[in-house]
């Protein structure tokens, strides 16, 4: 028997790969379907002398993990819905302020408390636009606990990277269930380490100066270089500033840096989609049943073919326009009420033929209820 | 092989998902075969209805509940009340007698075994129950050994419950052999 | 070294109004800093939102300048993951106490070595002379034009409730207390809190007719006595200066290096 091989919850899959990813604080709440993370990061990172922190609230969690970050740590947080939502504030300030870090939402039904013990996939917008003002985000998923340790570990590599805070949505299925997982050895998966900056002792340094690619070289708290972060609209040095066009220089910087790599950070599979006819676009645990949905389907010789995306925002569109580009049927299968689906419309070129599968009733979408709303496009009838 | 889509269910506290990851994980972990476990559950730690989804096989499985069982374990009267109406047309109800009264007509196998009065007379502790039930189903079923179990009991419990608990598994064999079924 | 080695010369000048007290704490914190030898690099100080929050921007140490009563959220991770920095944490009262009060009180019952310094002008600046959560019954502010009827906390009896291991309270007026309550305060191994009673001319005073900033620092020389006075007995209304709390409780960060180590040895 294999030591690397586990049969652990998809909560406890996204612990081993940020300890993988050499995860070393976590701050959060206990929250309902996410709590396993906490409780597991309890156990697993002072093993590693790393450090683990309950806090009063999802609001302090996230402040937290920020702060640790600044001091050159690699940092994540979780929570479910009314956690997330709680996060919003200081999720705008990572971003303004660009602070590497992860957030995982393990997603139940909404919304308020909604369905703490059921599946939702309904927080892929607030994922999205949850925070104030105008800004880009990344955002990674997964269907199963390969997956769940691949994005986990390339949410981790997107944060350093780019210098963002990372949102892994999961969701109740997925984040519940157990199936196997083979834990690679060390060193097999790349990780990336921060971008810390070669400036010398007595040069100045400017934290907030991208460089020509982009990236800004970071220096952790307690190192040489003192500077200030904030949540105001800040020059290089990091200092408030309302210079309309060192506003406009950030703002485009903030943005800029994540759209315009979306080709980079996009990630997908893609099921039977060379000949589809009819092709599915799905993600999580709705993935799931529609890759079942998918492989019957495919046994019986109908041309049907699922893509799954692993990243939603950016939103992956020349992706999802290019697989859609000759296919005459489209159907998005989320459960929600067609959060993805728009963005869908809005990629390809004919938004009619793009239609929605989904379950908003706290119960996963099965193959079943997939198969009865295609048949009822075609006009076949349940 | 068959894909073998199993239901566990019974009130929080007996232990009737604990037997459902230790079937599945034995399978994934000592027999080569997929398996995926999931579970529902409602506000209550204990008492309430608890049901646990396993299924097994040797090629991936995608959908992981389990909607139509082919094996429906049911240790109170109140899970088999739920959830009998969903048992695959020609598959097998497991239930324990005393718990589950007169389960009357039903499109299944029925194994109707003493799990816990044998417990009780033979260990005298009821917390093994569920493992006793997990003995027979693994008898049943002939996809994981019982020795995997036993290893796997082995690591996951304190050493001061190895014993009753691999004695409780060794029952639940028998019992399973010396049932009609078992021989067909 | 010379205060000015202290502070960020290229941002000034500040944002303070003229006669506010909260230079004075800059000045005194500084002082402190200086007296005890810090290390600038060691030091990372973390504000929130207000006009008390500005401070971190303007002294020369590793500067986070947060969110609305998040500072101590923040403050907390950086300290648990690098204990070996000096967390100085600067919040307004309604920083502090309204938005933040969770936060407040719960870094004060996990008793992890930071320092708070509540910077109690009794009134929301920034936004416009609004009343805070320390204003107290009777004041006059923007959102209670016919005066408030909100009861005030008391900072000290809040901080020693939830926990705080190091408590105290001074005033603007009181410069040289000032310093040595900072001093003591960095210097404690745990939470600590100390209330500086410091004037907003501005909206406080001006709305509250009290008069300009030297008559507000007149009413602290006034109406405050160090504890344990007899003119306190005389007349209970003075408020008292000086340590109200100090005692040694297991400090969060070393506990955690304990729980490190019994991980480790599973």
């Amino acid at each position: 028997m294999h030591d690397a091989i586990k049969f652990i919850q998809g909560n406890e899959v996204c612990v081993e790969a940020a300890l993988y990813a050499g995860i070393n604080f976590f701050a959060g709440y206990p929250i309902t379907p996410s709590t396993e993370i906490a409780e597991q990061m309890a156990v697993r990172l002072p093993e590693t002398g790393g450090k683990f922190i309950q806090m009063e609230d999802e609001i302090s969690s996230m402040c937290a993990i920020i702060g640790a970050s600044l001091t050159g740590h690699k940092t994540m947080t979780a929570t479910s819905g009314p956690g997330f939502s709680l996060m919003q504030e200081a999720l705008g300030y990572a971003i303004m302020a660009e602070i590497p870090c992860v957030i995982v939402n393990v997603m139940r039904g909404g919304p308020s408390t909604g369905l703490p013990t059921h599946v939702g996939q309904g927080d892929v917008c607030q994922a999205r636009y949850g925070t104030h003002g105008d800004h880009a985000i990344v955002t990674l998923t997964a269907s199963n606990h390969h997956d769940i340790f691949r994005m986990t570990i390339e949410a981790f590599n997107i944060a350093e990277t780019y210098r963002t805070p990372v949102i892994l949505l999961l969701d109740e299925v997925t984040g519940h269930l157990r199936e196997k997982i083979e834990i690679p050895e060390p060193g097999k998966i790349p990780l990336t380490k921060r971008l810390r900056t070669a400036v010398k002792s007595g040069v100045d340094y400017h934290p907030y100066l991208p460089r020509e690619d982009g990236r800004l070289p970071m220096s952790d708290f307690g190192d040489i270089h003192r500077y200030n972060v904030t949540g105001l609209y800040h020059d290089m040095w990091g200092f408030p500033t309302d210079k309309p066009q060192i506003v406009y220089g950030l703002i485009r910087h903030l943005v800029d840096k994540i759209e315009n790599n979306t080709p980079k950070i996009t990630r997908f599979r893609k099921y039977y989609t060379k000949d589809a006819e009819t092709l599915f676009i799905s993600y999580g645990a709705s993935a799931r049943s529609t890759l079942h949905l998918v492989e019957n389907r495919r046994r019986r010789g109908e041309n049907v073919g699922l893509l799954e995306l692993q990243s939603l925002w950016p939103f992956p569109a020349d992706i999802v326009r290019e697989a859609c580009q000759h296919v005459p049927l489209v159907i998005v299968v989320e459960m929600n009420m067609g959060q993805i689906t728009k963005e869908v419309k809005l990629a390809v070129d004919d938004p009619k033929k793009v239609f929605l599968a989904n379950r908003i009733d706290g119960v996963l979408i099965t193959p079943t209820d997939i198969r009865n709303t295609l048949r009822v496009i075609q006009g076949k009838g349940v | 092989m068959e894909k073998c889509r199993l239901l566990f269910s019974g009130s929080g506290g007996q232990g009737v998902i604990t037997s459902a990851i230790l079937l599945a994980e034995a399978a994934t972990r000592y027999e080569s075969l997929n398996a995926i476990q999931s579970q529902s559950y409602g506000a209550e730690a204990r008492g309430g209805a608890t049901r646990s989804d396993v299924i097994i096989w040797d090629k991936p499985i995608f959908f992981p509940k389990v909607n139509q069982p082919n094996i429906l374990i049911c240790l109170t009267q109140a899970a088999f009340d739920k959830y009998i109406f969903s048992i695959r047309p020609g598959g097998t109800l497991v239930t324990d007698s005393r718990f589950v009264k007169n389960p009357g007509l039903v499109d299944a196998r029925k194994v109707e075994l003493p799990f816990y009065d044998t417990v009780m007379e033979k260990i005298g502790k009821p917390v093994v129950l569920n493992i006793c039930l997990l003995g027979a189903i693994v008898r049943m079923t002939e996809l994981v050994r019982p020795e995997s179990v036993a290893a796997l009991i082995r690591e996951r419990f304190h050493p001061s419950f190895h014993e009753i608990n691999i004695k409780a598994l060794e029952l639940g064999v028998e019992l399973m052999s010396g049932h009609a079924m078992a021989t067909q | 070294m010379a205060l000015k080695d202290y502070i960020r010369q290229r941002f000034f000048p500040h944002i303070w109004c003229p006669g506010c007290g909260h230079g004075i704490i800059l000045n005194g914190l500084l002082r402190a800093v200086d007296t005890m030898g810090l290390d600038k690099k060691n030091i990372v100080m973390v504000s929130g939102i207000g006009c008390s929050a500005r401070i971190s921007g303007y002294v020369d140490f590793h500067s986070l300048h947060t969110l609305h009563g998040r500072a101590l959220a923040f403050a907390t991770g950086v300290k648990l993951s690098k204990p070996e920095l000096n967390v100085i944490v600067p919040m307004g009262d309604g920083d502090a106490l309204a938005i933040g009060g969770n936060h407040f009180i719960h870094a004060a019952r996990r008793n992890i070595e930071m320092t708070a310094i509540v910077m109690n002008n009794r009134v929301y600046g920034m936004t416009g002379g609004q009343f805070s959560p320390l204003s107290g019954y009777g004041t006059m502010a923007t959102t209670v034009p016919y005066g408030n009827i909100d009861h005030d906390f008391d900072v000290v009896d809040l901080a020693t409730s939830a926990g705080a291991t190091f408590v105290a309270r001074t005033s603007t007026y009181h410069v040289h207390e000032l310093a040595e309550l900072i001093t003591k305060a960095i210097n404690h191994k745990g939470f600590s809190v100390l209330e500086v009673l410091t004037q907003c001319p501005t909206y406080f005073g001006r709305r509250n007719r009290i008069g300009d900033a030297s008559e507000m620092m007149e009413v602290y020389k006034k109406n405050t006595v160090r504890i344990g006075s007899k003119k306190k007995q005389e007349n209970p209304d003075l408020l008292e200066r000086g340590i109200f709390v100090q005692k040694e409780l297991p400090e969060y960060c070393r506990e955690y290096d304990n729980i490190i180590s019994k991980a480790r040895q599973k």
